[in-house]
């Protein structure tokens, strides 16, 4: 069992249960709606640049602890971050989830609680939704699917 | 939260099903999935196979392959025979003629091929589709396609609060312009058994056809489609302890003889040329191409078992554990179940306060207990119910109280680590 536990961690329990950032942002800089079809989870991001800085960020949506959980804890991580350094977080957290990389956890900070996902084949999209969510909006598209 | 269903424990008693002599006949079923015995909940999403079946699929590669209707050599006689004989052994299952069984890929493309055929050449601008509430999005999009294309409306005959269809609803919507009814018979969503001899009484009242999705009545009912009188009947191989690939359309013939044909190929013709071709009669006039041979012969081995078994025990085996799941379920603090009609079969959907059904879903796999946890291709259902996704436990002839047992227990280990 203790992979589980790998995975439901207390703090994935708690943003799962009290989000953070979970709001909307009057007259965003960006947004964008993500969608799981096979699951039903659904989220829309919302995203106040500063320059190349991200001011704000923030999610609302219905989705699974894991998906919720991740989502809290993207905006938190990214908040005040700029945009190259979002990038990079991104590409940290896609090796860490994705491809299984633990080692990236290292650098990922609160982040790095997501790590136990990568076990769990048939939730890694769950983990991965807002992320593709948040790069779909600073692409300028508005919607994204997991499929 | 509402009772389960009375009526069939008022049923005479029948003998009672040897569950165990059962599933020693599914190999799949004695497994070991994460350190815990299967307990295989998703037969909704499709069932498992009897040695039965799956030995006549690799006999019929071993011994018989050849293409059908084609070869004049024995193995392609062999091979013809045993398609024949599969459509035959089919048609007499569900209480039709050979030439009304037309074999499709499944559910999904028998009410396709139905939305393409008897749809395009009978729907018209302003005409109306009456479907219900309760239907799989492949009783949906097909006619949605349809009347997007000719202007026609779909009409959505809605369901009460505990999942039931609202008859007089649906007496009320059928009208002038309602040139077909398509109607689950057995919701996936919710369990719901549909009255569908008496939706068919209605709808022929007022000369509107009717089709039926029998992909999930199929593995709890016995079908006889001249008995509840549809003009089609639509059902898939691998829910009914079949192989995956095959289906049946079954149609009056009456109706299939007006259709035009659906694909164009091979087998469905009676003549080629460049100018004009001669249709092949029924059913081949709906099978273009090489069928799924294979699928074909192992659907005729499912019937032979299907029709071995004492399907009065199967009956009263499976309200027994739909009944006791639901009592046990209700047991479960913040337990909603969605889906308490007084008639159902085979499915138990529920959702827990404060655990999303996907998380729900993880848990209980890691106590080797297999259910679905999403929308279940129903999302409208999903949205009458105020929820997004449901857990869905799905029950068939090899399930035990054991089973439910189990998924009672992962249910209290997900609510400890959610707590």
């Amino acid at each position: 069992m203790s992979d589980l536990q790998d995975l439901y961690q207390e703090v994935i329990l708690d943003h799962g249960k009290n989000p953070r950032n979970f709001r909307r942002i009057d007259r965003p800089t960006a947004e964008a709606e993500g969608l799981n079809p096979l699951c039903g989870d659904h989220f829309h991001v919302y995203l106040k640049l500063d320059g190349e800085r991200i001011a704000d960020v923030s999610f609302e949506g219905a989705g699974c602890a894991i998906s919720k959980a991740s989502a809290s804890l993207m905006t938190s991580s990214l908040k005040g971050k700029t945009l190259a350094e979002a990038r990079e977080t991104f590409e940290r957290f896609h090796k860490m989830v994705v491809e299984g990389d633990r080692e990236q956890a290292k650098s990922l900070g609160k982040l790095a609680v997501l790590k136990g996902v990568c076990d769990f084949p048939t939730r890694v999209k769950c983990a991965s939704l807002v992320w593709h969510t948040l790069q779909s909006a600073l692409k300028g598209e508005n919607k994204t699917t997991t499929e | 939260m509402n009772a389960p269903s009375s009526a069939v424990t008022a049923a005479p008693r029948a003998p009672a099903l040897d569950v165990a002599r059962l599933r020693a006949e599914f190999p799949i079923l004695s497994q070991v999935v994460h350190g815990k015995p299967l307990a295989y909940l998703d037969s909704a999403a499709t069932s498992q196979k009897p040695r039965a079946v799956i030995d006549a699929v690799t006999r019929y590669y071993e011994h018989d392959n050849a293409n059908v209707h084609r070869g004049v050599y024995q193995l392609a006689e062999r091979s013809t025979a045993l398609f024949d004989g599969a459509r035959a052994k089919v048609a007499r299952f569900i209480g039709a003629e050979p030439r009304e069984v037309v074999l499709v890929r499944g559910t999904t493309e028998g009410i396709n091929l139905v939305a393409q055929t008897y749809g395009r050449a009978n729907v018209g601008p302003d005409d109306e589709i009456l479907l219900t509430e309760m239907e799989h999005h492949s009783n949906i999009v097909p006619w949605q396609m349809l009347a997007g294309e000719k202007g026609a409306r779909l009409v959505v005959v809605p369901v009460d609060d505990r999942g039931a269809l609202r008859m007089d609803e649906l007496e009320r919507r059928i009208g002038p312009r309602t040139k077909l009814v398509a109607v689950t018979h057995v919701s996936n969503a919710l369990g719901t058994v549909n009255p569908v001899k008496r939706i068919v009484a209605v709808a022929h009242a007022r000369g509107v056809p009717v089709l039926v999705d029998g992909a999930q009545a199929t593995p709890h009912l016995r079908v006889d489609v001249r008995d509840l009188g549809c003009d089609f009947y639509a059902f898939s191989g691998h829910k009914i302890f079949g192989p995956t690939g095959i289906g049946v359309l079954y149609g009056k013939a009456a109706r299939l003889e007006q259709m035009p044909p659906w694909q164009g190929g091979g087998d469905m013709i009676l003549s080629v040329t460049f100018e004009r071709t001669l249709y092949n009669s029924l059913p081949y006039k709906f099978e273009a191409g090489t069928p799924d041979m294979a699928g074909a012969v192992g659907l005729g081995a499912t019937v032979d078992w299907l029709e071995r078994l004492d399907w009065a025990a199967v009956h009263a085996h499976e309200q027994d554990l739909l009944e006791y799941g639901t009592r046990r379920l209700q047991e479960i603090p913040g337990l909603r179940l969605v889906g308490t009609a007084p008639e159902k079969a085979g499915v138990l959907s529920f959702v827990l306060d404060g655990v999303h059904p996907h998380d729900v879903g993880t848990i209980l796999d890691r106590e080797g207990i297999a259910v679905r946890a999403g929308h279940h291709c129903a999302q409208p259902v999903m949205k009458r119910f105020g929820v997004p996704a449901t857990v869905r436990a799905s029950l068939a002839l090899y399930n035990t109280r054991g089973e439910i047992d189990a998924l009672v227990a992962g249910l209290h280990r997900v609510r400890e680590m959610f707590r």
